[in-house]
C-alpha cells in the first residue's frame, strides 16, 4: 500500500481524503460496476446500474431525472431491443411513480368538433395496429461530438427498436373530428417540471403528419405493457422521427389552429437548417428548424476495438442498421479505409422503420490490425458520410462507424 | 412401536402436498409487481387491494407502482456550497460531473440557460460561485 513505510503528513492525508471523497461522489452507493464509453477527452467512466425498476443492467448517465443508456452489446442479440434494456430519457424530475390503468384518461381537445376523454379500455376497443420502429434520442452519440458540446453525454446506446402495438392517432383524431383550419397537434404527458413557471414538456406535429395513419399511440412494446420509465401506459410513436416527439405517459392531445410556440418546439430541439444539420463551431446567424426525421445509421455489434482475431482467419462480422425515415437499401463494409466497399447480407425485413441486421465474413490479415468501416444507404438513396456533422445541440450524428481489431499472429 | 419407512414416506408426500396446495398454481398467485413497496409486516394481508387492470381484445394492462432510486451524490470539493444548494432540486450531480470540459463562457451560458429558460431558482448572488466552480472542475480554454 502506498502509505506504508512513509511518514503520514498532513498533505498526504488530505490527498487521500480528497481521492476517497471524489470516489464516493462519482458513483452512487447503489451503482457497482463501471463502463468506459471512450468519449473523446472524457470523462468517460459511467456506473452500470440495476437499481431502476423494470430495468436490467443499464449505463447510468443521470439518476434524476433518469437517463439510462443501453449497453451496446444488447444490440447484438437481435433487432428488437428488450424492454428491460431499452434506453430511458426524461426531461423533468416530477414523474408519476404510480399509474392506475383503470383511472387513466387521455384528453383529445382543442380545435375539434367533440372533445374526448378516452380511457385505456376505450383505446383497447379501437382498431389495433402494430409497427416496428426505432426510437432514437435526438442526441444519441452526443458524447462523440468534437468539439464536445453540453447535454446528455451519450455514447451510441440512446436508441432501441421495438414492435409497438396500439391505435392510429388518425383514428383517435377522427373520433374527435378535427375542424377545418387545424395546423398542428400538440402532445403532453404526465411528467412535470420541479419548479413553478418552468416549461412543461410538450411536442407537436403538423396536422397532416399527425393524421398520416402511421403515427400511433402505443400501449404495448414487444408484446408487453411498456415499462413505466418508457412511458407506461401510453406513448406516442412517430415512426422515422427522433424520440423527442415520442411523448411518454401521454395524457393530452390538443389540436391547434396556430403554430405551436411552446419552448420545446420554438427554442429547444432546434437544428441548423443546413445539409446534415451541420455548421462550423464558430458559425452563427443560420436559420434553425425543429429537429425532425432521422437519418441512416449502421453499427457493428459483434466486434469492438477490444476484439482480437486470429491471423488469416475467417472473421464473421455483423451489426444493425436503419434507414432513418425510410427503409435500408444496402449496408456495405470497407476493409481499406473507405476506398472500396463490399455489400453485406441483410437480415429479415421487420418493417420500414425497424433495425435491420446485416452480416458478412472477411479474412483477417496475417498480422497488424484490421480496420473495418460500415455504411448504410437508405431507400431514398441517402448514404452515411465519413465526415461527422457538428451542431451545438449535439444532434443527428450519423457518421460512418469504424472499429479497429487486433490481429493475433499465429506462432506455428 | 417403530414407525415404518412407508409411514415416513407417505407422511412426507402428504406434507409436500399440503405445502404445494397452500402455495397454489402459478396462475393463482398474485401477479408479480415490479418493485412494489414491500408488504407491511403487520396483520391485514387481505386489506391489500388487487392491482387494477384493464383488458380488451386479448391485451391486459396492469397498474404499476415503482420507486425510483436517488443518487444522494453531491458536488465535491471546495467552493461547492452554491452549486449543491441551488442545483440539486431539478437534477442529480452526475449529469453535470459527466459533462466535458467547457470554457468559462460556455459554463456561464449553461447557468444562464438554467435560470432563464428552466426557471432554476438560483439566487443571483450565487451565480458567480456556481460558474467559478464549474469552470474550475470542468475547465477548457
Amino acid at each position: 500500500m502506498q502509505g506504508i513505510g512513509r511518514p503520514l503528513t498532513r498533505r498526504f492525508l488530505l490527498g487521500q481524503a480528497g481521492v476517497a471523497g471524489l470516489a464516493c461522489a462519482t458513483t452512487p452507493a447503489w451503482a457497482q460496476a463501471t463502463i468506459d464509453l471512450a468519449l473523446p477527452g472524457g470523462p468517460d467512466t459511467r456506473p452500470i446500474t440495476t437499481a431502476f425498476p423494470e430495468k436490467a443492467a443499464m449505463i447510468l448517465q443521470r439518476s434524476r431525472p433518469p437517463l439510462l443508456e443501453t449497453p451496446f452489446e444488447v444490440f447484438d442479440k437481435g433487432v428488437f431491443t428488450p424492454n428491460n434494456e431499452f434506453f430511458v430519457r426524461w426531461h423533468w424530475a416530477v414523474i408519476p411513480t404510480k399509474v392506475d390503468v383503470a383511472a387513466y384518461k387521455v384528453a383529445v381537445r382543442g380545435h375539434v368538433n367533440q372533445a374526448l376523454s378516452l380511457s385505456m379500455a376505450d383505446l383497447l376497443a379501437m382498431p389495433r395496429v402494430e409497427l416496428a420502429a426505432v426510437n432514437q434520442c435526438s442526441g444519441n452519440s452526443r458524447g462523440l461530438f468534437q468539439p464536445r458540446v453540453s447535454g446528455g453525454q451519450w455514447a451510441n446506446g440512446a436508441m432501441g427498436n421495438a414492435q409497438w402495438t396500439g391505435v392510429r392517432l388518425r383514428d383517435v383524431l377522427d373520433r374527435a373530428g378535427v375542424k377545418a383550419g387545424a395546423v398542428a397537434v400538440r402532445f403532453n404527458g404526465l411528467d412535470e417540471p420541479v419548479v413553478d413557471g418552468a416549461p412543461d414538456f410538450m411536442k407537436s406535429l403538423d396536422v397532416d403528419h399527425a393524421r398520416d395513419g402511421e403515427v400511433m399511440l402505443a400501449y404495448q412494446m414487444n408484446g408487453e405493457q411498456l415499462p413505466l420509465l418508457n412511458g407506461f401506459p401510453l406513448r406516442l410513436i412517430v415512426p422515422g422521427w427522433y424520440s423527442t416527439y415520442w411523448v411518454k405517459m401521454l395524457n393530452d392531445i390538443e389540436v391547434l389552429d396556430a403554430p405551436d410556440e411552446n419552448y420545446w418546439m420554438k427554442t429547444a430541439y432546434r437544428i441548423p437548417d443546413t445539409p446534415h444539420a451541420s455548421v462550423k463551431p464558430s458559425e452563427s446567424g443560420f436559420k434553425t428548424v425543429p429537429i425532425n426525421r432521422m437519418v441512416p445509421r449502421s453499427f457493428f455489434t459483434n466486434v469492438t476495438d477490444e476484439t482480437t482475431v486470429k491471423s488469416a482467419a475467417a472473421v464473421p462480422v455483423r451489426g444493425i442498421a436503419f434507414g432513418g425515415d425510410c427503409g435500408v437499401s444496402q449496408v456495405e463494409l470497407s476493409v481499406d479505409g473507405g476506398l472500396s466497399w463490399q455489400k453485406t447480407a441483410l437480415g429479415r425485413d421487420e418493417g420500414t422503420y425497424s433495425f435491420r441486421q446485416w452480416s458478412t465474413q472477411i479474412t483477417a490479415p496475417g498480422s497488424g490490425t484490421l480496420t473495418l468501416q460500415v455504411r448504410c444507404t437508405n431507400t431514398k438513396g441517402e448514404i452515411q458520410r465519413a465526415e461527422p456533422n457538428w451542431n451545438s445541440g449535439g444532434f443527428m450524428r450519423n457518421a460512418i462507424e469504424s472499429v479497429r481489431l487486433a490481429v493475433a499472429e499465429s506462432h506455428g | 412401536m417403530a414407525i415404518s419407512i412407508n409411514v415416513i414416506a407417505y407422511g412426507a408426500v402428504f406434507v409436500a402436498g399440503v405445502i404445494l396446495f397452500s402455495i397454489g398454481t402459478p396462475d393463482e398467485r398474485a401477479p408479480r409487481m415490479a418493485l412494489a413497496a414491500p408488504a407491511p409486516a403487520t396483520e391485514s394481508r387481505q386489506a391489500a387491494p388487487a392491482p387494477s387492470v384493464v383488458a380488451g381484445g386479448g391485451v391486459t394492462l396492469h397498474s404499476v407502482s415503482i420507486d425510483l432510486p436517488d443518487s444522494g451524490r453531491m458536488f465535491p470539493g471546495p467552493g461547492s456550497d452554491a452549486i449543491n444548494n441551488n442545483c440539486l432540486a431539478c437534477h442529480s450531480a452526475g449529469m453535470v460531473l459527466n459533462q466535458p470540459a467547457l470554457s468559462k463562457s460556455a459554463w456561464q451560458a449553461e447557468v444562464t440557460k438554467m435560470v432563464q429558460f428552466y426557471k432554476a431558482p438560483v439566487s443571483e448572488g450565487d451565480v458567480p460561485a456556481i460558474v467559478d466552480y464549474l469552470a474550475r472542475m470542468k475547465a477548457a480554454d
